[in-house]
This record gives C-alpha cells, structure tokens and sequence, in this order.
C-alpha cells in the first residue's frame, strides 16, 4: 500500500515537471516565432530600439540573455523557493513561494491573481459536480429499473441531447429567459459564499446548470450501464430471495457496487473542469482561472497564463492521485 | 452504406467462429446491419449524417441556386436591411425575407443561411480530419503497444497518461495563440486546429487505450497463434490477423469522436482562437450572436441548432452502432 502511494506520488511529479518543461518551452516559441523581444510578453510594449544597449540592459535584468534551460531553472526556483522581484525603480518586492513570477501588465503578483481566481472557478465546479452528480446518478438508477421502458428510453435520448448541447448556446439561451424575459435574476454578480450564500447561489445557479446538464448527461448513461450489469448478479437475486424490500436492494446492494466507477470519474472530471472552465466563465463572464487565462492569453501576459497553466495541471494531477490512492482503498487488488 | 465487404467478412467470422456458422454463416458486420436497420433513431440519425455531409460537400452549389453569399455584406449607412441607428436587422427573426430565408447577421450583414451552410463545411472538414488523425495515431500505436508489450508498451502507455494528464484546453489556447502572433495562414491555422484536436485527449490517447486492450486479448486468440506457427510475420499477423476484429470498435469510436470534435472546434471559434472570418464557423456565428442575443435571439437559435442537430445526430448513429456491434446485446 505505502508503495504504491509512494509510486504514484512519483509519478505524478514526473507528469507535473513534463508539463512544466512544455508549458515552458510553449511559451518561448512565441517570442522566438514572432523575433520579438521577450520583453514585449512581460511589460506589454517594447520600450527601446531593437539592438540598443537599453533593451539588451532589460533583456539581462530578466534573465532573457541566459541560455533557455537556465531560465527555466530560475523559473522553476522561484516556483519551489520564491524570490524577489524588482522593477529596478521601485523596492524589491519578495515574493514567497509557491512564487510564478509578477503580471507588470496588472501590476500584482501572479500568485495574488490566482488566488484571487481560485474560489470562483471552485465554487463553479463544486456545485455544478453535485448537481451533475445527484441528476445523473438518479436517472441512470430510474433507466435501469425499467430497461426499455418509456421513462427509461426518455432518460437516455434526453441525456444523448443533453451532451449534444454546447455551453455556448445553453448559456446565453439561459440569460436570455431568466435573466431578460423571465427577469428572475437581475445580472447578479459573483460574491463569496462566506459573505452572502444566497447571492453566491444566485450568481452561479444558471453557469451551474448549464455545466451540470452537459456531465450529468454521461454520468447517466454510465450509472444506467453500471447498474444493469450489477442488478444481474448473483447476490442481487440472493439479497432478492431471502425478502428484502426492493428499495434495499437497490441502494444498498446495487447502487452502492455500481457507484464505485463513477466516484473514479468524478475525481478525474472535478480535476480536469477545474482548469476547462474557460468557455462557461466566458459566457457568464466569471472572474475565475478561466477567465483569467484567455484574458492574459488575449492580452499576452506570458507569466499569467504559465501560472494558470501550471496550477491546472496541479489540479488534474492531484485528482488522479487522490482518485487512484481512494480506489486502491475500495479495491485493494489494485495496488498490488 | 454496405458493410458487408467481402474481405471484413471473412476476417470478422474468425472471431466469433461458432456463432456464425450457427446463423447461417452471416458475418458480424452483417448481423449489426441487420440490427441498425431495426434501430429507427439510429437511421435517422444516419440520415442526417449523411445530408450534413452532402451540404457541406456541395455548399458552394446550394449557395449558387440559393443566390445570397455571405461574403455580401450589407452596412447600416447605404442597406435598407439594417436600421440605420442600432445596425441590428430590420424586421421579424433577425430579418428573415423572400431573399434572405433565414435572415441577416447584425452590423454585417451577412446573409445567415450562407454562413449556416459554409459552416458545416468548416465543421466537418476540421471534425472528420482530426478524427482521422486520432484514429491512424491511435490504432498505430495501439496496436504496437499492445502486440509487442515490453518496452514498447511502456513507453506508448504512459506517453498517452501523461498527455490524458495534459490542461489541454489552455494548452491548445495558447497554441493557438502563439500561432496567429506567428501568421496568419489559414491553412496552418486549419493544420494546428486539427492537430490539437486529434492528437490532445480525448482524440489519440482515448482509442490507442481501446486498441491496446482489444489487441492484449486477440494475441493470445488461437487464430493468432495458427497463423504464427503457419510462419506468418508479426506485420502480417497484426495487418491479417488482428486489425481486422478492431473494425467494430474502431467504426463505433469514429462516429462518436466526430461530434466530439464538432464541439471542440466550436469551442475553440467561440473563444477566438479557432477559425477566423472570413471563414464561416458555427461557434464563430455564436460569439457574435452572444454580443446582440437581447435584441436578436433568432442569430443565436440558429447556429446553436445547427451545433445541436449534427452533434445529435451522429451521437445517435454512434449509439445505435455500439449496440448493433456488441455481440452481448439481445436485440
């Protein structure tokens, strides 16, 4: 058990550190590309002449003159170290670790930024993944009762047109009945949840629903296969024989064997939306990673989107590990 | 459609030997047939796939009888089709007319039927080719991680982890990116859109894992092993033998990536960073029609249907194909 712990955690640092190297090399190809200074993806403009002596003295200050694995172990340090950051006018600030370097195109910290960008995208996964996963859950179950019944070939075509379905157009299709027909919600704005839970729950129940709908959709179809194969089993026909309740059976015995695949999914899914929020965060314009990311990568802002990158990759990293860790705990054979 | 060329028959009945000879003879494929027909949603799925690809094949023609481009544009100052203060499209539905059936894009004004039709030719032209990219990628190394193991294996199997570990969104964003500060060709823009498609999860990753483990269980086959001591070579014996029986899956996988695909370039246009104009695109149309949905609702119905109806309708098709390809399902 301890080993394959240990395994995993190995692993997934080498996943983390094969990103890392291809966020990095990613990013350099643009200025190389384009033969523009680097300096032009840190401070937005190219402040000297190409070849002067003042643009090859900001290249030095920021360490574009050293060779690229060079650069990336700075980048790296300050990453697991910190470091400090200096404009050269003003006083150094230090930066702690884990430290992504610093946005002079939003003068703040990466870090800050992140953090700021952090509990929206969270909070948009966190309810939208027990929706999706209530909603799927159950109407997989219902099908699965009644193969081939009416409710069950309901379930599956709605759940077919569900995946078929694009936030991009369930989204404004939304707004567009309950915000400006409709007039429930009155373009509400995001707000913490420790500040106002109802207006947190107002400012994302449609990017919820829209996103729940699109995963509830396979997690139905899943838990309805799922299901079909355990209700065959041997002792669901035991548990059935010796006079338990049908409710029983089917929560205790059935659906709890048949849920075990679906709690793997569901980590992996959480890892992955978390740093894929991109196009609902657009649409309900969300200030969260999503956000964050195509507006430093429309703007350019080299250091943010490496940030937002990296902390994605963390956060798919870490589910599989989790999901991985928690199954081998269920499944014990797993990790042998 | 005829599924039942000879040569997949033959390489399909080795499989499930017994069965067949015990319905006749007929092969797998030929069984499937049989039960898609029966399947009524899959057909007409089916037959939405194939009028969607007979637009997108002949767009430039229908445009022809149709008589609108949507290279025609029409502006607020000279056009009586926009008003002249808010440039939004005179009348009911997005200005829908005897001329223009399906109505005219605000500001622009572009003729939408125009755009809707070139639009799944941009669809489906980035969609089918990624998936082909994904499936030679996949079923190539699939095949080689699963037939020869060992270290070949190994590195295949966890090149596809890392890459299912992959923040592709961003990732393929930023690629994007990067490009269009680089040029601003479209077919180069056309070739990474593709690739990103194909090569990121869930596009090569997902069918190599399925062909590994399919190819895992047919080496052990007796077939496999009989053509092996008849002196077959391994080439022959995975291009003979083996490929032959990942037909099923394969067909399955194809109709279901399509509109995965179809999804991911509409992503990709709506964020800015797919197809640019002139090129028509659905998701395109979308972002536009998301600045004016307030006022003109039909531009944003439209394209979103367009999106809606081919992904469903090869989801449809693709669904009722696995079921008709699984030998353990009873209708």
């Amino acid at each position: 058990m301890f080993r394959f712990i240990a395994f995993r955690l190995i692993g997934a640092l080498a996943v983390l550190w094969v990103v890392s190297v291809v966020t990095f090399v990613l990013f350099q190809l643009g200025p190389a590309l384009s033969h523009t200074s680097p300096v032009y993806y840190y401070i937005g403009r190219v402040p000297f002449p190409k070849g002067s002596l003042q643009l090859k003295l900001l290249e030095h200050r920021f360490g574009f003159d050293l060779p690229l694995w060079e650069q990336y172990g700075h980048f790296m340090k300050g990453i697991l170290l910190g470091q400090n950051i200096s404009d050269g006018v003003s006083a150094p600030i230090h930066c702690s670790a884990p430290c992504f370097g610093y946005s002079f195109r939003q003068n703040e910290l990466v870090g800050t930024l992140l953090l700021r960008a952090a509990p929206v995208s969270i909070s948009l996964c966190i309810g939208a993944a027990l929706m999706w996963l209530v909603g799927g859950v159950t109407v997989g179950t219902i099908s699965a009762l009644r193969p081939g019944s009416i409710g069950d070939r309901i379930g599956m075509i709605g759940s077919l047109a569900a995946v078929s379905l694009p936030i991009f157009f369930t989204g404004p299709l939304m707004l567009l009945v309950f915000e400006y027909k409709l007039g429930w919600l009155n373009d509400p704005q995001y707000v913490s949840v420790f500040h106002d839970p109802i207006g947190w729950v107002k400012s994302l129940i449609l990017p919820w629903i829209c996103l729940a709908f699109l995963f509830a959709a396979l997690y139905a179809r899943l838990t309805r296969s799922n299901m079909l194969e355990v209700m065959g089993e041997d002792y669901i026909r035991t548990a059935r024989a010796k006079g338990l309740d049908r409710r029983t059976v089917v929560v205790k015995h059935g659906l709890r064997a048949a849920l075990t695949p679906i709690v793997t999914i569901f980590g992996i899914d959480i890892g992955t939306l978390i740093g894929s929020t991109v196009i609902t965060e657009t649409v309900f314009n969300l200030r969260g990673l999503g956000y964050l990311s195509i507006h430093s990568i429309s703007t350019q802002d080299l250091p943010v989107i490496m940030g937002v990158t990296l902390v994605a990759a963390v956060a798919l990293v870490l589910s599989n590990v989790i999901v991985d860790i928690l199954y081998s705990v269920i499944d014990p054979r797993v990790s042998r | 459609m005829s599924l039942t060329g000879g040569e997949l028959e033959a390489a399909t009945a080795i499989d499930v030997g017994g069965d067949v000879a015990a319905i006749e003879g007929r092969s797998l494929l030929a069984i499937a047939w049989r039960r898609l027909k029966a399947d009524k949603l899959a057909m007409a799925g089916g037959v939405v796939v194939i009028l969607l690809v007979l637009i997108a094949a002949f767009a430039n023609v229908l445009q022809r009888i149709y008589g609108q481009s949507y290279l025609d544009q029409h502006n607020a100052g000279s056009s009586q089709l926009l008003d002249p203060l808010t440039s939004m499209p005179k009348g009911a539905f997005g200005g829908v007319s005897s001329t223009h059936w399906l109505g005219i894009t605000p500001v622009l004004g572009q003729d939408v039927l125009s755009l809707l039709l070139f639009g799944a030719r941009t669809s489906l032209l980035i969609a089918v080719s990624a998936t082909i990219l994904a499936l030679v990628l996949g079923v190539t190394l699939g095949l080689a991680a699963g037939y020869y193991g060992g270290w070949i294996d190994m590195i295949i199997s966890r090149a596809m982890d890392v890459l299912l570990s992959f923040p592709v969104l961003l990732m393929s964003i930023s690629l994007l990116t990067v490009l269009s500060i680089y040029s601003s060709s479209d077919k180069l823009r056309y070739l990474v859109i593709i690739f990103v498609l194909g090569f990121f999860p869930p596009g090569f990753p997902y069918i190599g894992r399925i062909v590994r483990g399919q190819v895992l269980s047919l080496r052990e086959k007796e077939f496999v092993e009989a053509s092996r001591s008849l002196g077959a070579s391994n080439l022959w014996i995975m291009r003979k033998e083996i490929a032959p029986n990942l037909v099923g899956p394969i067909l399955v996988y194809t109709t279901l990536t399509i509109p995965t695909n179809i999804l991911g370039e509409a992503g990709l246009s709506f964020l800015g960073v797919g197809v640019q104009p002139p090129t028509p695109s659905w998701g395109q149309m979308l972002s536009d029609a998301g600045k004016y949905f307030q006022i003109d609702p039909t531009y944003l119905v439209l394209p979103g249907l367009a999106i809606f109806i081919s992904v469903l309708a090869f989801n449809l098709l693709g669904d009722g194909l696995r079921d008709a390809l699984d030998p353990k399902s009873g209708r």
